[in-house]
């Protein structure tokens, strides 16, 4: 089943509108920062918003298309009757019924009897790590719980689209890499269609295959997040998420990656682990010979590609570490760097931040 | 920092000042609750407490506690039945003349109830615009039955739930109700599930307000409902009715609604008179 939706959405003087397509295979991080529209395309997906303009289908792999929404002949189908599980924003679980009878209510609410509903929610519960907790009432579980409660809420009535918003905006510091991971694995573990909001270039790093970047109601460009980072359309996507992240085992502050790379940082609080380090672009020194200074980060690399879409370049480097490095037209004009030379990359270990995963 | 800017201790019966009324509201608030007191003192020190059991036994006492309970009961069922949609359509629909309906439904509660009961004594009593054809088409006579005392009573106390209720819907955060259609809820499921529920601490306040005010009412169904002892005749209007007659027995009538209404009230308390609303409340 894949979804398409052109959503045409006006309220007051802010227009939305935006051409999605979702597949089974992908999750996709809607990205973008407050008031972009991100929330306002998930409700009209889930039905809470009614387009005003465009169209939402939904088809089946042996190609029968079922209308969602559409203006223009008249056809809206209520959120109780799409195919959706959605994981809100600060969760909003029902505080007067217990984590189990939040997982059962939609089970409920389609006329499944008590005891059926409430072994499949006993069967979810237990599936996200949280067997023990059936009797609790949502305000006494901790934020990582709540998620997972919410997170099985939404799955228990078996949807075939999944729609998350900002699933870890709500987590403290400490907390969000092992939610973020065990997310991950429960992303990874549900066959259908999903769509997830964030503003974290990390979360859509660590989550989602494929980025859509959101600014002002628009969609300004998508794509997978290492080709978002490599080539930005726009100063404003360079800025959002083209970032280096790289992942790997961090203690004492340095992190060493999959082939044995080390990308030293400041960060050294944080417990030995997993997780991944985040280097601004525009942080990174090139040079054609290897430079003796201060920066703890020197790597030797070959120019991949040049991406010239901006009045800063985009310096695409194949080296121990995978990196993109933005110069000026001048520093290139001088460096007179092509595909495929040789370069040193440079960067002050204050500039590298990490990120638990 | 100097010495002399440093704060000077205080005494322990100042620790507590952040919850101290100034002295001149302190005066005022003590007066207050003195001025409730006093009537209830009176009564207190006039009661004839030697024949307290034999008018609270007595036939007429009883006949009309009882159609008090009754009627009141049947008035706040009603108030809830008809109020909580009323409710929701005020809070939730944005419908032209909104505001001048809620004006005429909140209208009874600061009219004198008497002109309440001449009101409906025009309209649903025998000659009445609508009560005429009451009679004609279905031979149904209001006024001067049970049903007019229970009709007088729901008309004064029916605003006092919609206006708890209101407040309590317009409060409530309605992601809530978002989330609970996108799980597969019909529109009446989350009503009952999960709007209902939220708004459980106003419902409650609103009903026993409601049923308070039908115990107490008098204008209204004097008026249109008449002074019948075993059919109409509630307590407060045998209390009237005794104050004529035998003040004494009025003496002992007016204890018994005070205490049956004290004793709801501090039943309340601050757990459903001031409780929270919304289900991520607390």
């Amino acid at each position: 089943m894949s979804l398409r939706a052109e959503i045409g959405v006006t309220v007051g003087e802010f227009d939305l509108d935006v051409d999605l397509t979702l597949d089974p295979g992908e999750v996709v991080a809607l990205l973008g920062p407050n008031g972009a529209g991100k929330t306002t395309i998930l409700r009209a997906l889930a039905g809470l918003v009614p387009l005003d303009r465009g169209r939402i289908t939904v088809s089946d792999p042996d190609g029968e298309t079922v209308v969602l929404d559409d203006p223009m002949t008249d056809v809206f189908v209520p959120p109780e009757r799409r195919p959706i599980g959605v994981v809100f924003q600060d969760y909003l679980l029902f505080d007067h019924l217990s984590a189990l009878d939040n997982v059962a209510f939609g089970l409920r609410a389609r006329g499944i009897d008590r005891h059926m509903a409430a072994s499949r929610a006993l069967d979810w519960l237990t599936r996200v790590g949280l067997g023990d907790r059936t009797g609790q009432r949502p305000r006494t579980l901790s934020g990582g719980q709540a998620q997972r409660v919410a997170l099985a809420r939404a799955l228990a009535t078996d949807p075939r689209l999944l729609l998350l918003d900002e699933p870890l905006a709500a987590l403290d510091a400490g907390t969000r890499g092992e939610v973020r991971r065990d997310l991950r694995r429960h992303l990874a573990g549900f066959d259908g269609m999903r769509l997830l909001i964030t503003h974290d270039p990390v979360d859509a790093y660590v989550l989602a295959d494929r980025v859509i970047v959101l600014e002002a109601g628009r969609i300004v460009q998508t794509g997978s997040l290492s080709h978002v980072t490599a080539h930005p359309r726009s100063r404003y996507v360079a800025e959002l998420v083209g970032i280096n992240l790289i992942d790997g085992h961090l203690d004492a502050g340095v992190l060493t990656t999959a082939n044995g790379a080390e990308v030293v940082s400041i960060d050294a609080d944080h417990p030995p682990g997993h997780a991944h380090a985040a280097i601004s672009p525009g942080a990174i020194a090139l040079y054609r010979f290897r430079p003796d200074g201060s920066p703890r980060n020197t790597w030797r690399c070959a120019v991949a590609d040049i991406d010239h879409q901006l009045d800063r370049i985009r310096v695409v480097l194949d080296g121990p570490v995978p990196l993109v490095a933005e110069i000026t037209p001048q520093a290139l004009a001088t460096l007179e760097l092509r595909p495929g030379d040789e370069v040193w990359a440079t960067v002050k270990a204050t500039e590298v931040r990490t990120y638990p995963a | 920092m100097t010495a002399s800017a440093r704060p000077t201790p205080v005494t322990t019966g100042r620790r507590a000042g952040r919850d101290r009324l100034p002295l001149p509201a302190l005066v005022l608030a003590v007066l207050a609750v003195a001025f409730f007191a006093a009537p209830f003192l009176g009564l207190l020190w006039r009661a004839p407490w030697g024949s307290t059991w034999s008018v609270i036994t007595s036939e007429v006492v009883q006949r009309a506690l009882w159609l008090s309970v009754r009627t009141s009961l049947i008035s706040m069922v009603l108030s809830v039945v008809f109020g909580v949609p009323l409710a929701w359509m005020l809070a939730r629909i944005d419908f032209p003349g909104r505001s001048l309906v809620r004006a005429l439904t909140m209208l009874s509660m600061v009219l004198p109830p008497v002109v309440g009961g001449v009101a409906l004594f025009f309209s649903f009593g025998r000659r009445g615009l609508f009560g005429q054809y009451l009679d004609q088409w279905f031979g149904i006579t209001l006024p001067f039955t049970t049903s007019a005392v229970v009709i007088a009573q729901t008309f004064v106390a029916m605003p006092f739930l919609v206006l708890t209720v209101e407040a309590a819907l317009r409060q409530l955060d309605r992601r809530f109700e978002d989330a609970a259609r996108t799980l597969g809820a019909s529109r009446w499921y989350v009503f009952r599930r999960v709007t209902l529920p939220s708004i459980r601490p106003a419902l409650i306040a609103g009903a026993v307000l409601a049923w308070a005010r039908a115990l107490g009412e008098f204008g209204a169904t004097i008026t249109f409902a008449g002074n019948f002892p075993g059919t109409t005749q509630t307590m407060p209007l045998a209390t009237y009715l005794a104050l004529e007659t035998n003040p004494d027995e009025a003496l002992i009538i007016s204890l018994v609604l005070i205490a049956v209404s004290f004793s709801v009230l501090i039943g309340l308390r601050e757990r459903w008179l001031g409780g929270g609303t919304g289900p991520g409340a607390g």
